[in-house]
């Protein structure tokens, strides 16, 4: 018995469309064909450069000859380049294993003794069958273009050494340096107590702000939520509004606010015959600051969401304790505590997340200040990625901002996977609705 | 009814006075800037908790000193644009990677998460690189492009999600009734998930007004700019001479982004809280 199947399936690995061709679909033959010969022309040559850009990242500098400048290769265009090229491939790559498996598949029914399909009949099942994947398209391209590229670059940064002041492009070459940025961010004196200073602060912050905002949120809450409270829809209007308020807006008005030398605050202490105080000049003051003006920012939203929790729970639950003789104390703590903490825990370690990556909070109430003699390009307040903010920005360390985010990623991924394994087994207890 | 012991009296003076004292913390900072931006003087200096009079000058100003409208008509652009195109987008690709099973599926997704995971400032160089390759930089279409393209990951988890959620029997249903899957679609499923879409317009219309680091990155000439970075720079010169301006600027964003989240309250708050469940 001859295999048609796998002869296709052959002549497809040889050229594309030739499979499609020998069982007899000729359109699709000729759109394979057209496929590979579009990417052997056109996108070939681009391929072959980008991948040599990716691999030596540029060879030749720039260089002065005759007092003119005879510009050499630019090392991160090559890069963004070879990382293109590679998605290419990808693409290309994934595009000709479907070739080859639909000349399978088609010699498969030859095999068979069925009629393959005309043109017509297999665009409409390709239509069925692809409908989500053109649904996707233009997602794909985005997310590929806006998020993904970018992210392989910054990660590939990571390995590099393309950073201020002996490789920047164009006028010196960047090179592949394997692990030692990070190698250098754990021994380089300067450095290494920069990351391990703000690394402990980002840490003592994260918890810090996490753990006042929630239980002020969850105190209000029971405030509100409790019986003989009178006007509780006003206070519930006033306490939500920091919420509503835009945060950068806030946040730029507190900055003003404890404004050591023009400020309101300093104003007020002065007429009341005290001293002006460093809010943030003052290390321990500022960061200090920083929780307070978080606290202000953040309760609100917690507040909002126990009380949907405290509502939720069984008042049944409540007087069944009141009959057994429970106090106040007691109900909150052994009711209303565990009941709430078994609702919003995942919700508490998405704000850790949160809080460990808040930049805006940090850059625009002080910029990180004030800032630390013995820590590289960082103050005292600075948490991580406002470090790297400045690392990029500032002082184009690209190299070691991207090692730093890589660090911070591996946090935030080991945080996330963590709670969402929480967040199954809090469903299939299903003690809260 | 019970009596009310003395105990009980102290314990509820006690939560009053708390209740009045965290209303004024937070009234305070607000009514600070709604002062100051009717405040006689211009810096943040002379500026008083309860001047003797009032001023609409500032306001002026803005539109008169600065292009405080062109910079208002260009983050309504950008924030209306962006917001179109995410919740488009997004609930294409929810919808998709909800409702169908296909290979690819799975990893689409994880990729998905993955990218959630990572700074956003790592992709800032590369980004900057690729909007000059294609000339995109400094333009309006850039930015718009950069915040729907940021938005897809993180917004499509959370959607995705809320369409899980929702019983197959209710398509289901429908199609045995004769609907078709458009219909099903637009009738049945995006009125159900009217809340969480609702949650991925606002924040995608709110995120522009917001954000300065990528609005700078793209944005370069004076006349292109958009709100937060005029702000931003009118208050963080050395003498903060352009205080009260900057108040008046800040108030007039304010408003409509807090009555929005004040009457949409109800939907922002359970989208942030299936966000944070669901991933």
């Amino acid at each position: 018995m001859k295999s048609n199947s796998k002869r296709a399936c052959l002549l497809s690995v040889i050229f594309m469309g030739l499979g499609q061709l020998y069982n007899g679909q000729i359109v699709k033959g000729i759109l394979f064909a057209a496929i590979e010969l579009v990417f052997i022309v056109y996108l070939l040559p681009f391929i072959r450069y980008g991948l040599w850009g990716i691999f030596t990242l540029g060879e030749t500098p720039q260089a002065f000859v005759d007092g003119k400048v005879v510009q050499g290769d630019h090392s991160i265009f090559l890069m963004v380049y070879g990382i293109i090229a590679i998605v290419l491939i990808f693409i290309f790559v994934i595009l000709y294993y479907f070739n080859c498996q639909d000349a399978y598949k088609v010699g498969k029914l030859r095999d068979n003794h069925i009629q393959p399909n005309n043109f017509i009949k297999s665009l409409k099942l390709a239509g069925e069958k692809g409908f989500p994947y053109l649904m996707l398209l233009p997602s794909i391209f985005f997310v590929l273009f806006i998020t993904v590229v970018p992210l392989i670059f910054g990660i590939l940064v990571a390995f590099t050494n393309y950073s201020s002041p002996n490789h920047i492009p164009p006028r010196k070459l960047v090179d592949w340096v394997g692990f030692q940025t990070f190698v250098d961010l754990f021994t380089l004196s300067g450095y290494k107590e920069t990351f391990f200073g703000v690394f402990g602060w980002t840490v003592i912050w994260a918890v810090l702000a996490t753990v006042t905002t929630f239980f002020s949120g969850l105190i209000f809450a029971v405030i509100l939520n409790s019986n003989g409270i009178r006007l509780k829809k006003f206070w519930r209007t006033v306490f939500i509004l920091p919420w509503a308020v835009p945060g950068y807006i806030s946040i730029l008005v507190f900055r003003n606010i404890f404004n050591a030398q023009f400020g309101p605050l300093n104003n007020w202490l002065v007429s009341i015959g005290m001293n002006r105080i460093q809010w943030f000049g003052d290390p321990m003051w500022a960061k200090i600051v920083c929780l307070v003006v978080n606290l202000w920012l953040g309760f609100p939203y917690f507040m909002a969401l126990m009380s949907g929790v405290l509502t939720g729970i069984p008042r049944d639950l409540y007087e069944a304790a009141e009959v057994e003789g429970a106090n106040a104390i007691q109900k909150f703590f052994k009711i209303t505590l565990p009941l709430v903490m078994f609702a919003t825990a995942p919700l508490l370690i998405m704000s850790f997340a949160h809080n460990f990556n808040n930049f805006n909070l940090i850059h625009f109430l002080n910029s990180g200040g004030p800032v630390n003699t013995n820590y590289k390009y960082a103050g005292h307040t600075d948490i991580l990625l406002s470090w790297i903010y400045k690392l990029t920005l500032e002082q184009n360390q690209f190299n070691k901002a991207c090692a730093v985010s890589i660090i911070i990623f591996v946090i935030i991924a080991t945080i996330s996977i963590f709670n969402f394994r929480r967040t199954r087994s809090f469903k299939e207890e299903d003690m809260i609705q | 009814m019970k009596k009310v012991t003395i105990k009980q009296r102290v314990i509820r003076a006690f939560v009053y006075f708390l209740l009045i004292c965290i209303t004024i913390t937070t009234i305070l900072p607000l009514y600070f800037v709604v002062i100051a931006s009717f405040n006689p003087g211009n810096s943040l200096f002379s500026t008083k908790m309860f001047p003797e009079t009032l001023t609409i000058k500032h306001y002026r100003d803005l539109f008169v000193e600065k292009d405080y409208a062109l910079w208002y008509m260009n983050t309504l652009k950008i924030a209306v644009s962006s917001m179109v195109l995410t919740v488009i987008l997004v609930i294409i690709t929810s919808y998709t990677l909800s409702q169908f099973r296909f290979r690819g599926r799975k990893s689409g997704l994880m990729i998905l998460l993955v990218i959630t995971m990572f700074p956003g400032f790592m992709s800032m160089i590369a980004i900057y690189l690729l909007l000059l390759q294609v000339g995109l930089l400094d333009t309006h279409l850039g930015l718009i492009l950069v915040y729907s393209g940021g938005n897809i990951a993180g917004f499509t988890w959370l959607v995705k999600g809320y369409f899980d959620g929702i019983p197959r029997s209710i398509p289901e249903a429908a199609k045995i009734d004769g609907a078709g899957n458009a219909t099903v679609f637009t009738r049945i499923m995006l009125p159900i998930s009217f809340p969480i879409i609702t949650f991925v317009a606002v924040s995608s219309f709110i995120g522009p007004w917001m954000d300065f680091i990528f609005a700078r990155l793209v944005l370069r000439t004076p006349s292109k700019k958009t709100l937060a970075i005029g702000l931003f720079e009118m208050v963080t010169g050395r003498q903060n001479t352009e205080f009260t301006m900057f108040a008046a600027g800040a108030i007039l964003v304010a408003l409509p982004v807090t009555i929005l989240y004040m009457s949409l309250q109800k939907y922002l708050i359970q989208g942030l809280s299936e966000g944070a469940s669901k991933i």
